[in-house]
C-alpha cells in the first residue's frame, strides 16, 4: 500500500497544481492578517475561504486527479494488488496532500502573527472539509465513466451544500416559523457538512447570541461538550459514508 | 489451471460473453479467435478480474478469483492497447512495476531485444503505438510468469519485432507455460498455438485441438480449418432452423 501512495503522491507533486493551491491559501491568509490586526476578525474572514473555496477546490482537483490517473488505475488492476488497496491510496494520496497544502498555507501565517483557539477550529474545520469533499469526489468519480459528468456531479455536490441547501433550509425556517423548529433545524444542519462546520466555527468565536433563539440553542446542544462530539462525529460519518460507498461502487467496476 | 464457468457479462443490452464455459490447461497454448467485438477482450479481462462477470464463476488453480488477488502474481498481461501514465518515462514506468511487484528473478529479454533501454527517458504520451506495444510486451514477460494473457501481440509491431516476439512466445511454450493469445493473424497463431477457441457474439462456438480442427475440417492451414468449421457450422444452424 504505501508503494501505491508513493507513486500517487510523485504523480500528484509533477502536477503542481497542489504547489499553487498552497501559495494560493498562504498569501491571501497573509493579506488578511495584514489588513486587520483582529486576529478573531481575519478567522472570521477567513471562514469564507473555507466554507467555499475549500471545498470547491477539494472536489474538483481529487475528480480530476481521478480521472487523469485512469491508466495508472488499469495498470494496476492488472498487478497482484488488491482493489481496495489501490482505491484507498488513492483516497490517501490525495487527501493528505490536500490537507497538508491547507495547513501550511493557513496555519504557518496563523502561527507566525497568532489566532488562538479559534484558528485551531478553523483548521480542524479545513480539514474535515477537505476530507469530506474528497470523498464526495470520489463517490462522483465512480458513479461514471465520463469525465465531463463526473466534474458536472462534483460541481452540483458543492452547489447543492454551499447553496442550495441554504436556501432550502431557510425557506423551511420561514414557512413553518409558526411551529417550534428548533430541533427540526438542529438535525437538518446534520444533513449539511459544511453548515456544520459553520456552526461549530461560530459557537468558537463566541457570535452566537446574532444567531438569536436558535443561536442560543445551538450553543446550548452544540457548544456542550456531548454537542461537540456528536457534531465531530457526523462530520466523520460524512467523510466516511460517501467513501464507503464509493468503495462499494469501485469494487465492482469494469475497466 | 484456468476453469471459466457459465459466466454471463452484459454492459447494458449488450451481451458481452454468453454462457461461456472453457478449461485451460497448463502446458498448453490457446488461441482465441473471433471477429470484432466478440467478446475476447472480455474474456481476458474477466480472466484478470478487470471486468467483473455478471454471472458465473472463473477459478485459477481450483481457487474462485472473485475475491482472490494474489494469483494475478501467475500472470502477463499484455493489453491490446496499453494505456500508461502519460507523463511517466519509460524507464519510472518499468522501475515502478517491478517495485510493485516485488520479484527478483526478471526476464528482460525482451527490453534488450526491442533496445528500450535507448528510450528510457522518453514520456509514454510521446511514444508511437508501435514502441508502446513493445512496452507491453515487456512488461508482460518481464517477471517470467505462468500463464500468459496476450491480447493482439503482433498487432502494430515492425516486422523485424514480430519476429523477436513470436520467437519468445514459443520459447515460453516450450518452457509449459500456459498461454492465451488471440489475434487476427491465422498464420502467426498456427505457429504459436496448440488449441482453438472459437467465440462469436459472446457465444462460444468451438473448442479443441488444432490438430483435431484440421483434420475434421479436412485443411492443412488453420485459417482454412476454421473458414470450413464456420460454414459448416452455418450449414448445421440453417438445417436445424
Amino acid at each position: 500500500m504505501a508503494r501505491i501512495v508513493k507513486y500517487v503522491f510523485l504523480d500528484i507533486l509533477r502536477t503542481r497544481f497542489i504547489l499553487l493551491y498552497t501559495a494560493f491559501l498562504l498569501i491571501s491568509t497573509i493579506a488578511l492578517f495584514q489588513l486587520d490586526s483582529d486576529s478573531s476578525k481575519v478567522v472570521m474572514s477567513l471562514l469564507n475561504i473555507v466554507l467555499m473555496v475549500v471545498p470547491l477546490i477539494s472536489i474538483v482537483f481529487a475528480t480530476i486527479h481521478f480521472y487523469n490517473s485512469y491508466e495508472f488505475i488499469e495498470l494496476m488492476l492488472a498487478q497482484p494488488v488488491k482493489r481496495n488497496v489501490i482505491f484507498i491510496s488513492e483516497y490517501a494520496a490525495v487527501a493528505v496532500s490536500l490537507c497538508v497544502a491547507f495547513v501550511v498555507g493557513v496555519g504557518i501565517p496563523m502561527l507566525v502573527y497568532g489566532a488562538g483557539a479559534s484558528g485551531v477550529t478553523l483548521l480542524f474545520c479545513g480539514i474535515v472539509l477537505t476530507l469530506v469533499f474528497t470523498s464526495l469526489a470520489f463517490l462522483a468519480s465512480v458513479v461514471t465513466r465520463d469525465k465531463a459528468k463526473a466534474i458536472g456531479i462534483a460541481l452540483l455536490f458543492w452547489f447543492y451544500f454551499s447553496l442550495i441547501y441554504d436556501g432550502l433550509l431557510l425557506w423551511i425556517v420561514y414557512t413553518f416559523s409558526d411551529y417550534p423548529l428548533e430541533k427540526i433545524t438542529l438535525s437538518l444542519v446534520a444533513l449539511n457538512p459544511v453548515d456544520l462546520a459553520r456552526i461549530i466555527m461560530l459557537l468558537q468565536l463566541d457570535i452566537s447570541a446574532l444567531m438569536g433563539y436558535t443561536g442560543a440553542f445551538y450553543k446550548d446542544f452544540l457548544g456542550s461538550n456531548l454537542g461537540a462530539i456528536a457534531s465531530a462525529g457526523i462530520l466523520l460519518v460524512w467523510i466516511a459514508a460517501p467513501l464507503a460507498w464509493a468503495q462499494r461502487i469501485f469494487s465492482k467496476k469494469d475497466l | 489451471m484456468i476453469s471459466i464457468k457459465q459466466v454471463h457479462k452484459t454492459f447494458g443490452k449488450l451481451h458481452a460473453l454468453n454462457d461461456v464455459s472453457l478449461e485451460l490447461a497448463s502446458g498448453k497454448s490457446y488461441a482465441l479467435i473471433g471477429p470484432n467485438g466478440s467478446g475476447k477482450t472480455t474474456l481476458m479481462k474477466s480472466i484478470l478480474g478487470l471486468v467483473v462477470p455478471t454471472s458465473g464463476q472463473i477459478y485459477f488453480d481450483g481457487k474462485l478469483i472473485a475475491r482472490d488477488w494474489q494469483y494475478r502474481d501467475k500472470i502477463g498481461y499484455m493489453p491490446q492497447i496499453g494505456r500508461y501514465p502519460e507523463n511517466m518515462t519509460i524507464g519510472q514506468l518499468i522501475d515502478m512495476i517491478k517495485n510493485i511487484r516485488q520479484q527478483d528473478t526478471l526476464d528482460e529479454e525482451l527490453i534488450d531485444a526491442f533496445k528500450l533501454y535507448k528510450m528510457f527517458g522518453k514520456r509514454m504520451h510521446a511514444l508511437s503505438g508501435g514502441t508502446r506495444q513493445k512496452v507491453s510486451a515487456a512488461l508482460a514477460f518481464l517477471f517470467d510468469t505462468p500463464v500468459l494473457i496476450l491480447d493482439e501481440p503482433t498487432a502494430g509491431l515492425d516486422p523485424v519485432s514480430v519476429e523477436f516476439l513470436k520467437e519468445k512466445i514459443q520459447h515460453e511454450k516450450r518452457r509449459g507455460k500456459l498461454l492465451i493469445i488471440t489475434s487476427h493473424i491465422l498464420s502467426d497463431l498456427d505457429e504459436l498455438t496448440t488449441d482453438v477457441a472459437y467465440i462469436y457474439e459472446g457465444k462460444l462456438h468451438y473448442s479443441n485441438s488444432i490438430e483435431a480442427l484440421k483434420t475434421e475440417t479436412g485443411e492443412k492451414r488453420l485459417g482454412k480449418a476454421i473458414a470450413t468449421m464456420i460454414t459448416q457450422k452455418q450449414l448445421i444452424d440453417s438445417i436445424n432452423a
